[in-house]
């Protein structure tokens, strides 16, 4: 069985967000580059799962990025992905980058996709879905469980107010969140074993874009905390109600 | 061409986030001088005449039962013919987590930009560029959608739902209807609590409340103001609460009108989650609690002497 795990590259959840260049660019000096939580978290870790569980599963990583990339790439391949594949392509757009693993996908004959369940970027909680649409697989969508019984996976999926339980054939594409797996840390022999690893760098196919960034801006500043005195808390109550008016 | 309005049911009711989503559509179609239909899928029990309050002229609606059941593949394959054969240009959904399944699908099938997660209306004056959040509630971004055909997925909670007095049409629209490929096995929502994801008012709880036994006052302001009730992380995971209350970087993402946090310290990772909150109010002893930085009203002070009073008042205002 032949797993691919997508994994992209994000700024670390502390990093400072700043624009520049007439607000259009992300300001990325002292920004540290972190493998995007979701995606090595409970995508990658409940591939690997699925790995030690039955040998004979393959995983492979696809990332769509530039040379800089390769960092995380090979993170993910210490935790034990078998090989990756960079697309050399830097693009804000989800269907440019869907279209990009959709065509490694095609190539590869996978049994199944995995993508975490957003980026904590862009948070566009798209890539699954346009990559299962593109090869007309099925979508499990914000996946937090998932088991597999030959070529049929039961999983649990979130509802508003609960989970349901949904079966689905292979191939399929899933988008992981928390309860999948739980994170792990990449070991000595892990790290030692990535730096040989494959790594294979494909170029990108066509595509045009369906959106781009016009540009950003920052949320207004809070006009900061107003304290109510703990021995006053029905102060608090009051200005809820007639300053606020949210309760 | 119209705007064409998904409008997703949970148990044959109409979700909320669709009412606001119906709303928004019907707003952006008055914006660009069009008509805004809904499109509804299955059989739910509402009347859908009813839609016209939140400003919808027509609701197309395929009366199939097996689209009570959700399959992203089968619904957007139903949608994508529905957007063709009604002439829509724009498609608006709830950003939802039926939306999260659907939009990229029918962004790849129709070969139409996506904006996932808008928080605002269209601004036609350079295009059309529409605001959603990014950098998990850090910065906004504006995205341009050049593509002849549109789908917006707006943000829960971003747009308030319209009321207005108008009655939309129903009729009926024959669509094929390929098959499922999932099949639904089991449900499991727990009863009598407003799902966290679209309730206006939240009420959280965080390790400051030292263990499961004293989340009462919690249960208890959450149910005076018709709140759902959250958690912090480390709550979750110390298993004082169900996971499904967890908001924060890897839990739940939030944009309550009233998020009330007691004894959460207000860790990056727990602001990611709730940051987009229209009022925040932090109630913790420590008066250097990062939380009160984000915060529009605190109190420092000692949960378990001050939450009894606040819902002594709210007793009061909700009596009076």
């Amino acid at each position: 069985m032949k797993i691919l795990v997508c994994i992209s590259k994000t700024p670390d959840t502390t990093a400072k967000i700043a624009f520049t260049d007439n607000n259009t660019k992300f300001v990325t000096e002292g920004v540290q580059w972190i493998l995007n939580p979701y995606d090595e978290w409970y995508a990658l870790v409940r591939a690997i799962e699925l790995k030690e569980k039955d040998p004979s599963v393959t995983i492979h990583l696809i990332n769509i990025g530039g040379a800089d990339n390769d960092a995380i790439i090979r993170k993910a391949l210490a935790l034990g992905g078998d090989e990756a594949i960079r697309v050399n392509l830097e693009s804000t757009d989800s269907f440019t980058i869907a279209s990009q693993i959709a065509a490694i996908a095609k190539e590869g004959a996978y049994d199944l996709i995995f993508t975490g369940k957003e980026t904590i970027d862009y948070n566009g909680s798209s890539i699954g879905g346009m990559v299962a649409e593109l090869l007309d697989m099925p979508f499990v969508s914000l996946a937090t469980k998932f088991e597999l019984n030959g070529s049929v996976a039961t999983l649990n999926r979130e509802i508003e107010g609960g989970e349901e339980t949904v079966e689905a054939p292979l191939p399929l594409v899933v988008s992981c969140q928390k309860g999948m797996a739980e994170q792990r840390i990449p070991n000595m022999k892990g790290i030692m074993g990535a730096r040989t690893k494959p790594l294979k760098l494909v170029e990108p196919v066509a595509v045009d874009a369906l959106t781009s960034i016009a540009s950003f801006e920052l949320p207004p500043a809070k006009a900061g905390v107003k304290l109510v005195p703990a021995d006053q808390p029905e102060e608090l109550v009051r200005l809820l109600h007639e300053e606020a008016k949210v309760i | 061409m119209s705007v064409l309005i998904y409008v997703d049911q949970a148990d044959g009711q109409v979700k909320k986030a669709s009412l606001e989503a119906a709303s928004y559509g019907a707003e952006v179609a008055s914006q660009l001088g069009v008509e805004a239909n809904a499109l509804v899928l299955g059989t739910p029990e509402v009347d859908l005449s009813s839609l016209g309050s939140q400003g919808i002229k027509k609701v197309f609606q395929v009366k199939q039962a097996e689209l009570n059941q959700f399959d992203a593949q089968q619904q957007a394959a139903v949608i994508a013919e529905a957007v063709s054969k009604t002439g829509a240009t724009i498609v608006v959904l709830s950003n939802n987590l039926t939306g999260k399944a659907l939009g990229p699908r029918l962004s790849a099938r129709l070969k139409a930009g996506l904006v996932a997660g808008a928080v605002g209306l269209p601004d036609t004056s350079a295009g059309f560029v529409v605001k959603k959040g990014v950098f998990s509630g850090k910065a906004f971004a504006s995205i341009q959608v050049p593509t002849a055909l549109k789908i917006l997925a707006l943000t829960p909670n971003a747009f308030a739902v319209k009321e207005g007095g108008g009655v939309a049409v129903v009729e009926e629209l024959a669509v094929a209807v390929p098959a499922a490929k999932t099949k639904l096995i089991s449900t499991n929502k727990i009863k009598g609590q407003i799902p966290l994801s679209e309730a206006e008012l939240v009420i959280s709880g965080g390790r400051g409340l030292k263990g499961p036994e004293n989340w009462g006052m919690i249960e208890e302001l959450a149910q005076l103001l018709g709140a759902a009730t959250a958690c912090s992380r480390a709550v979750a995971d110390a298993h004082w609460r169900p996971h499904h209350e967890h908001v924060g970087q890897t839990g739940g993402s939030i944009a309550p009108n009233l998020y009330f946090a007691v004894g959460i310290s207000g860790a990056i990772q727990h602001l990611a989650g709730v940051n987009r909150s229209k009022v925040i109010v932090v109630v913790n002893k420590d008066p250097e609690a990062p939380f009160f930085k984000a915060a529009d009203y605190g109190i420092v002070g000692d949960a378990f002497e001050v939450m009894p009073k606040i819902i002594e008042a709210v007793k009061k205002l909700k009596a009076s």
